[in-house]
């Protein structure tokens, strides 16, 4: 027996991936957006909104869940392509799981959107080989989530504040959780949005469509 | 299940690192585990056992678990603290504004093979 030094972190195969993923994406003119919530936040109804306020983008999207097919069928219904990922009980979406997804697509998008796995806490850990992490906390679960889940806070570009129509109903203070946000990644850009009124969702498509440019000027 | 997917990564690093280096069995897979890295070691080490007998140059291999403690910066009074203990508030100056300097990660030191 011999001993090897490795020194290596356990994702470091994963990271590796993800930037050959992200290089290819580039190339082929796709942005690729993580997105990321808890479940029930309105990922799902969020992304919906966007292809009907985007007809001049080709946008799919990737559902990744641990079961069923709902979500894929959502989409699909309203002429985007989608595919539904299972992760056969994992709890996040790696780099690995995101190029098989990828290479499922059958037609071009500019804007493909991975919709993560409902959870806070593992998808933040693993690099997709996404563009831009994009992250969505809704009013009912409170404002006090940036001090329970820091890390996908710090991991995140952009935080899109959904449900806001319900804010009268709630005792989440906006300002505070932007504040508790901005805290722990100065950088994140925040869009507090309701999907159901379109409130807010003309400042995130503008970002949206400005990253997606970025790419033709190689800014990844 | 979280402790899952990160065995399923450290095999492929081992199974990289055993094709790299030529290797046809690993005896001692020695781990860093930061504090604050949100693994359970017990979880950890059963997935292990039960994953590591699916690969040929694992089964006979023994994981040890090294945890590497978890310290906080505070950039107000250039400090350290133990994050455990004392959480996102400097006990020295009372300042919030404080980041993780160690305590996250999860490293192969190194390992024992033939």
């Amino acid at each position: 027996m011999r001993l090897i030094t490795v020194n290596a972190t356990v994702t470091a195969s994963n990271d590796r991936d993800a930037e050959a993923l992200r290089n290819r994406l580039t190339e082929k003119g796709t942005l690729l957006v993580n997105v990321m919530s808890a479940a029930g936040s309105g990922k799902t109804t969020l992304l919906s909104r966007i292809i009907r306020d985007m007809p001049e983008m080709k946008i799919g999207v990737m559902e990744a869940d641990i079961a069923s097919d709902v979500d894929a069928k959502t989409i699909e219904a309203l002429g985007a392509e989608a595919i539904q990922v299972h992760t056969s009980g994992m709890c996040h979406m790696d780099a690995g799981m995101t190029a098989a997804a990828v290479d499922a697509m059958e037609g071009h998008a500019d804007l493909l959107f991975l919709e993560n796995v409902g959870n806070l806490i593992c998808p933040a850990e693993y690099d997709t080989g996404a563009h831009l992490n994009m992250m969505l906390l809704s009013v009912p679960e409170g404002d006090d989530k940036p001090l329970k889940y820091p890390l996908m806070f710090q991991k995140s570009g952009a935080l899109v504040i959904t449900k806001t129509d319900a804010l009268p109903y709630f005792t989440f203070d906006l300002d505070r959780c932007v504040e508790r946000a901005k805290k722990l990644n100065p950088a994140v850009n925040v869009f507090p949005v309701s999907a159901k009124t379109g409130e807010g969702m003309e400042a995130l498509e503008a970002y949206l469509r400005a990253e997606t440019q970025k790419l033709s000027a190689k800014e990844f | 299940m979280h402790e899952m997917g990160i065995v399923l990564h450290l095999a492929r690093t081992l199974d990289e690192t055993a094709e790299e280096e030529h290797l046809t069995k690993i005896g001692k897979v020695v781990l860093q585990v930061g504090e604050v890295s949100g693994i359970m070691t017990d979880l950890f080490t059963d997935a292990w056992d039960y994953f590591k007998v699916r690969h040929p140059v694992l089964k006979d291999s023994v994981l040890v678990l090294e945890t590497i403690p978890a310290v906080t910066y505070c950039d107000a009074c250039k400090g350290t603290y133990e994050t455990v203990k004392y959480g996102k508030v400097c006990p020295l100056c009372g300042s919030e504004e404080t980041w993780l300097k160690q305590g996250s990660e999860c490293i192969v030191k190194e390992i024992e093979a033939e």
